[in-house]
């Protein structure tokens, strides 16, 4: 397809999180990993939001790094419009770099407090030399009006803003570079509603004048619902479900999801019984064997102790399931 | 009508400050009836825990509680002695705070910080406290309850932790509860079950409870009644039915309507322009009237008082006069 902006395939990264040498030899303990992202396959076509959703240590964040290039995968590669992403390559990743930007979670963190917003948001500008001189103070001003503050706040210093007015500042910046993809990392999780409201709708209005693609990695699932066209839903490093998001809320495939809609606390007050979710996420150093969900799901089965069930086509997209009896997504090896 | 477990009355909390005082609750009150869920809800700012601190006494200085009156079963609890108070806080007042492992002790075993709690507030011999320990690990529902109990903290996962806290705020049973962002740091699918335990445990013992969020959701499928705090003020209150479905208060409007939910098919959120202001620059008259879109001459100058709307509700906006009054200004 030649809509697809970026695709991921086999994506894994594993961390070491062996003992130091020596406590290995003296209590005899093997090197351990963490796999954080397994063998992770998704497309981001043009235009649309992508959300990843999962509880923490689902590997949401991992996913979110090496897509921009902060980590390197172990195995998988990324195709960003077409070419490969190359890690080893300097020249080529900060070619890369200007096209996508990143927002992150704690606009406290994520803004220099030395820095004057100007600089802040010239920044990009200045690294992938766009622009010289007093156009970058009009680009800094213009950028500024966008987000929905004023031209004069240049001068301030990020301490002098509310997290909401830092969160307009991170995009401002993301947007600097104009790049046409956007990863956003819990991008209002920090922010009180009424104030999240806001940063949606602004992020919404951006995409529809930029015609932006965002990757929104969140644990909010309506926040995700209200977002996105398509949804990945990850559990333990794993994609289990890839829907239409339209769909997934209606009508989900994957026991995981269900239960994790199941979840959300009603606000419609509809007085609907909710299944109760049984156990938590287990540890991602010893995964269980086969599907990772099966201790806590309610129709396993034992083939799901055993193997680790590949994607299926799904009526809304994919999802990997024993239950499920679509087609493969993959031909069998 | 019976008297109410927890009267809070014309409670007012500041911070005397270099430059100037900060009045961060300004003349809150509420009642919490015998075992009902008071949820307790606003942005960061708003004065939620503030008011929980200053239920049981623990006001960080040099906030004060600068006014007003709080009153434990006909008994008045904010002018007490700070030994007198210490055994009101465990004893009649349990708590759970946000952070399950900063409320626990991360030296002492389960077991030890439970049966300290127990036998510090209920005359009974070791023995009998680590039975009840155990007894209440239980009903929270952690497997395995007589051997994990000599576990420390840090040998149970975030969700687990949180119900071991809810087991501490319990020991001693006490009438009320103030859980405190309960919730907030755990998953979506371990915070369905802590909510189901501290609203089937309580309900079970008959324990009121005053549960501080900021989630609407997690109020909507808990509390009995809600009260909205804007800018250390009660902007509403009343049944959760009547407050999410059919908000009086324009910030409560607003508020409902700035969430997402997982039915909805609006396009955009509405959203209150602005911020909620500072404590140094609350503005004269309704503290919500620059944000305000219904907001009047009156809204400017004089500040408006919670307002009877019939069926337990109360709001505190000038559109909601009575028409007589309305005639007379």
């Amino acid at each position: 397809m030649s809509d697809v902006l970026l695709s991921v395939e086999g994506l894994t990264r594993r961390f070491d999180v062996s003992k130091p040498f020596l406590n290995r030899v003296f209590e005899r303990e093997e090197r351990q990993f963490l796999t954080a992202a397994a063998d992770v396959d998704f497309e981001i076509r043009k235009g649309e939001t992508f959300a990843l959703v999962g509880e923490s240590g689902s590997g949401k964040s991992t996913i979110a790094k090496m897509i921009v290039g902060l980590l390197e995968p172990s195995e998988g590669e990324i195709r960003f419009d077409g070419k490969v992403m190359d890690f080893a390559s300097g020249a080529a990743m900060r070619a890369l770099r200007r096209r996508f930007q990143m927002i992150f979670q704690d606009p406290f963190a994520s803004l220099n407090p030395r820095w004057r917003v100007g600089d802040i948001i010239a920044e990009p500008i200045r690294t992938f030399g766009l622009m010289r001189g007093a156009a970058i103070g009009r680009e800094v001003g213009r950028l500024l009006d966008l987000v929905g503050l004023s031209a004069s706040d240049a001068e301030k210093f990020p301490h002098e803003f509310s997290g909401g007015q830092r969160q307009r500042i991170a995009i401002a910046r993301a947007l600097s570079s104009r790049p046409e993809f956007i990863v956003c990392d819990e991008p209002t999780s920090a922010l009180d509603v009424s104030v999240q409201a806001q940063i949606l709708n602004l992020m919404r209005d951006l995409q529809d004048e930029f015609g932006l693609t965002y990757l929104l990695i969140s644990h909010d699932l309506s926040v995700v619902r209200h977002m996105s066209n398509r949804i990945g839903v990850l559990y333990l490093g794993r994609l289990v479900e890839v829907a239409e998001a339209k769909k997934l809320f209606l009508d989900p495939q994957h026991p995981y999801t269900r239960m994790l809609l199941d979840a959300v606390p009603d606000l419609a007050l509809s007085g609907r019984r909710r299944v109760p979710v049984e156990g938590e996420i287990p540890n991602p150093i010893n995964p269980p064997p086969g599907c990772a969900f099966h201790p806590r799901c309610p129709h396993v089965m034992d083939v799901c102790r055993r193997t680790i069930p590949d994607p299926r086509e799904t009526d809304s997209g994919t999802a990997a399931c024993h239950l499920l009896t679509g087609q493969p997504v993959k031909a069998a090896v | 009508m019976a008297t109410p477990l927890l009267s809070v009355r014309d409670l007012v909390v500041e911070f005397p400050t270099r430059r100037g005082t900060l009045r961060a609750l300004d003349h809150v009150s509420f009642d919490i009836a015998e075992g009902e869920v008071l949820g307790m809800v606003g942005e960061s700012g708003a004065g939620k825990s503030l008011t929980g601190a200053a239920i049981i006494g623990l006001l960080e200085p040099p906030g004060r509680i600068a006014g007003g009156e709080i009153w434990l079963r006909g008994e008045r609890i904010d002018n007490l002695p700070p030994e007198k108070m210490r055994r009101v806080r465990g004893r009649r007042i349990g708590m759970v705070f946000q952070d399950p492992l900063t409320s626990l002790n991360p030296l002492y075993t389960v077991a030890q910080q439970l049966i300290e709690t127990i036998r510090t507030h209920v005359d009974v011999s070791e023995k009998e406290a680590r039975k009840r320990a155990v007894g209440l690990l239980d009903r929270v529902g952690i497997p395995a309850a007589a051997r994990r109990i000599d576990d420390y903290p840090h040998h149970f996962s975030g969700g687990m932790r949180q119900r071991v806290v809810i087991a501490l705020a319990l020991a001693a049973e006490p009438e009320l509860v103030i859980a405190d962002e309960p919730t907030t740091a755990l998953d979506v699918s371990v915070q369905a079950q802590i909510i189901d335990v501290l609203k089937e445990i309580c309900a079970e013992r008959g324990a009121s409870v005053m549960l501080i969020t900021h989630d609407m959701g997690v109020i909507a499928e808990t509390a009995d009644r809600v009260a909205v705090l804007y800018a250390g003020r009660m902007a509403e209150i009343g049944p959760v039915r009547d407050v999410i479905q059919a908000a009086e208060h324009p910030y409560t409007v607003g508020l409902m309507g700035s969430i997402p939910t997982l039915t909805q098919t609006a396009d955009r959120l509405t959203q209150i322009p602005g911020a909620m202001p500072r404590l140094n620059a609350i503005p004269q008259g309704c503290a919500f009237n620059p944000r305000c879109k219904e907001v009047f001459n009156r809204c400017l100058v004089e500040r408006p008082e919670l307002i009877a709307r019939g069926g337990k509700r109360h709001v505190a906006c000038w559109l909601y006069e009575p028409m007589k009054e309305a005639f007379d200004v």
